[in-house]
């Protein structure tokens, strides 16, 4: 992303927060798969799928804009 | 760190479950490694006040559009939206879309030419001293209420949906930006805005599916809404604009169209600086054309994340929401609510934090976007120029860093003036209206017409931003003038004597950037205008705008300004 100085790309940071919270909220959507918590429509399981989307975009960036060298 | 936490507690919405914690606290984390690591980048007042200007347009245009989507807008809008109903998404579309477009194509080639580092940069280069200084203070008064109005935000989403206190939420929040912001400058602000861009949307997303299929689709939200509310139409955007009285805002299109597109969204988009610094951030000129226009996309997509959790608040919510209030009564909500509420009707466990972290990091790139500018504006425009000269670069750079911090902590105090006004946008368009309108005149007539002179550039600025806060304090019953109420005042300046907060504010913007208009044309007429040779890169006529390089279609801003423009059109009919 930059010319002058050799910075991580902004990208990659956003793969981590992606995967981190991904996992995160995927494990806790499979915790809760037999006793769903006390909210509307909590039989779709929405943290299972909306953190497996998360963690396939955060392998993702994570690979195509982790540090590689000296480069950006 | 919980047992802390739930020491704070008093009365919440719902309970933070540890994987939610573990996602706001990693988010805590993530931008203080961010902002330190960032810190050895920004050495130079290049660096630390304009990121290098080696941005790229993808990250330069998400800035640009993330810094204007703050906790404030989340929760404002949203709040709005369920207040005016779709009405609101004019502030998005019309209201934003042809600013940002004029703003990349028209606009952003005297920026980047003049090497200006802010728009009151630009005033300094074209009409001196005087207009500049006047504008960087008004600026500079600005962001820090906008800080408070963000913290503000914040507090109340702590407040109704974790039941933190109030003092705690500030404190931790504002400290964090301090020092990220301190540490890496415009380099750490914009790489938060770039991650609090996808957080919100990955937030906060999950409220219009899942409200869509709770309602069967946008017929079925409809059908909810006029049940709910029977007799008004909050899903229409222009054919009940026809007569005020028959939508909800108390509106007339001639207010959207010549307040709200011509003056306010073109005096916001393309001299806030807090945006415009963004995009000053670009490596190259084809950057920085292209940023907004990309950006226009997004913004074109973002009500589907705020204006749409306030509608679907009308159809779903068993409660009717109320204007805000310092003491609302027990189990009563305010429209500002309404996101908060719709997130814990849908988010369990891990979702829940990840919605909640969207609105800690709305709040806090808001406020981070703020007081980098602040903190530009103030060393570049006010300390520099007034106060200390000619100091060598590394001094500037230090002033910066405790101005950013001096910013926070003066900022937080204002975040209480907020819980005097109905709605927190309310507030914030009133701030607009005084500063932004006559300003977008000023910076317009210098660029386009070469004749304009320092006076007349300094006197209309004068004279419409006087002219906006007078409109205001009449239209608010604090000006007694002339034995007319401020009824009257309204009826007189907005033609509808039943004009609600966000109508007045736009003929605020429109009267005050008239004033200044006629005001600057007046005195320029009067007065010795420069010498050409003094305006080169400054004024259209006298400016040869450097092409971009040869390339493809699909690479030029204009091609994809056009698109934009085309889809904005396309949406206007879908929801007319």
């Amino acid at each position: 992303m930059t010319e002058k100085h050799e910075i991580i790309p902004v990208w990659f940071f956003v793969g981590v927060l992606f995967l981190v919270y991904g996992v995160l909220i995927f494990v806790s959507g499979l915790a809760e798969w037999s006793h769903p918590p006390d909210t509307v429509l909590a039989n779709l399981h929405a943290p299972v799928w909306w953190g497996g989307l998360m963690v396939a975009l955060g392998i993702l960036y994570c690979g195509k804009f982790r540090p590689r060298g000296h480069k950006a | 760190m919980t047992a802390i936490l739930g020491m704070l507690v008093t009365d919440r919405l719902v309970k933070l479950a540890p994987v939610d914690l573990a996602i706001v606290i990693f988010y805590f984390a993530l931008v203080l490694v961010i902002g330190f690591y960032l810190k050895r980048f920004a050495t130079t007042g290049e660096d630390f006040f304009m990121a290098g200007r080696e941005m790229t347009a993808w990250v330069a245009g998400l800035a640009f559009v993330s810094a204007n989507l703050g906790s404030l807008e989340l929760l404002g809008w949203a709040g709005s939206a369920y207040q005016y109903g779709i009405l609101a998404a004019h502030w998005y579309w019309i209201g934003a879309i042809p600013a940002m477009l004029f703003l990349g194509l028209v606009m952003m080639p005297f920026y980047y030419i003049s090497k200006t580092h802010s728009v009151p940069g630009y005033l300094q280069l074209r009409y001196g001293t005087a207009a500049s200084g006047l504008s960087a203070v008004t600026f500079a008064i600005m962001t820090i209420l906008m800080s408070g109005v963000n913290m503000y935000a914040m507090a109340v989403v702590m407040k109704v949906v974790l039941g933190w206190d109030l003092n705690f939420s500030i404190f931790v929040s504002s400290v964090t930006v301090a020092i990220y912001v301190a540490a890496g400058g415009l380099f750490s602000a914009i790489f938060n805005e770039v991650l609090q861009f996808f957080l919100i949307w990955f937030g906060a997303l999950l409220i219009p599916i899942l409200g869509l299929i709770e309602t069967g689709g946008w017929k079925g939200m409809v059908a909810r809404i006029q049940h709910n509310f029977p007799g008004q139409d909050f899903t229409h955007m222009w054919s009940n604009m026809g007569h005020v009285q028959d939508n909800p805002m108390g509106m007339h299109w001639a207010g959207i169209v010549f307040g709200l597109a011509m003056v306010q969204s073109m005096g916001y988009w393309t001299t806030d600086f807090l945006v415009v610094q963004r995009v000053l951030s670009a490596k190259d000129i084809r950057s920085a054309k292209l940023a907004p226009v990309l950006g226009s996309f997004f913004k074109m997509a973002v009500p589907l994340i705020v204006i749409l959790p306030g509608l679907l608040g009308l159809a779903l919510l068993p409660m009717h929401l109320v204007p805000d209030a310092p003491n609302l009564p027990p189990g009563a909500h305010s429209y500002n609510e309404v996101l908060p509420l719709m997130l814990a009707r849908y988010c369990g466990p891990g979702l829940l934090g990840l919605g909640i972290t969207a609105l800690v990091a709305g709040f806090m790139a808001g406020m981070a976007g703020n007081v980098s500018a602040f903190a530009t504006v103030w060393t570049y425009d006010l300390y520099r120029p007034f106060i200390r000269k000619d100091a060598p670069d590394k001094h500037y750079v230090s002033m910066g860093r405790w101005c950013t911090l001096i910013g926070v902590f003066i900022s937080i105090g204002t975040a209480y003036v907020v819980m005097s006004f109905a709605s927190i946008m309310d507030y914030v368009q009133a701030l607009f209206g005084f500063f932004i309108a006559p300003l977008f005149g000023t910076v317009l007539l210098g660029m386009m017409w070469k004749r304009v002179t320092k006076e007349g550039g300094f006197w209309g600025l004068l004279a419409g931003t006087t002219s906006s806060i007078t409109l205001f304090l009449l239209m608010h019953g604090k000006l007694p003038l002339f034995g007319k109420s401020a009824e009257q005042w309204i009826g007189l300046l907005t033609f509808n004597p039943h004009a609600k907060g966000l109508a007045q504010d736009m003929f605020q913007s429109l009267w005050s950037c008239t004033t200044c208009v006629v005001v600057t044309v007046l005195v320029t007429m009067v007065t010795k205008p420069r010498p050409d040779s003094e305006l080169k890169g400054l004024v259209y006529s006298l400016t040869e705008v450097a092409h971009e390089e040869k390339v493809g279609l699909l690479h030029r801003p204009v091609f994809w300004g056009g698109v934009a423009l085309a889809l904005l059109v396309v949406l206007q009919i879908i929801f007319w």
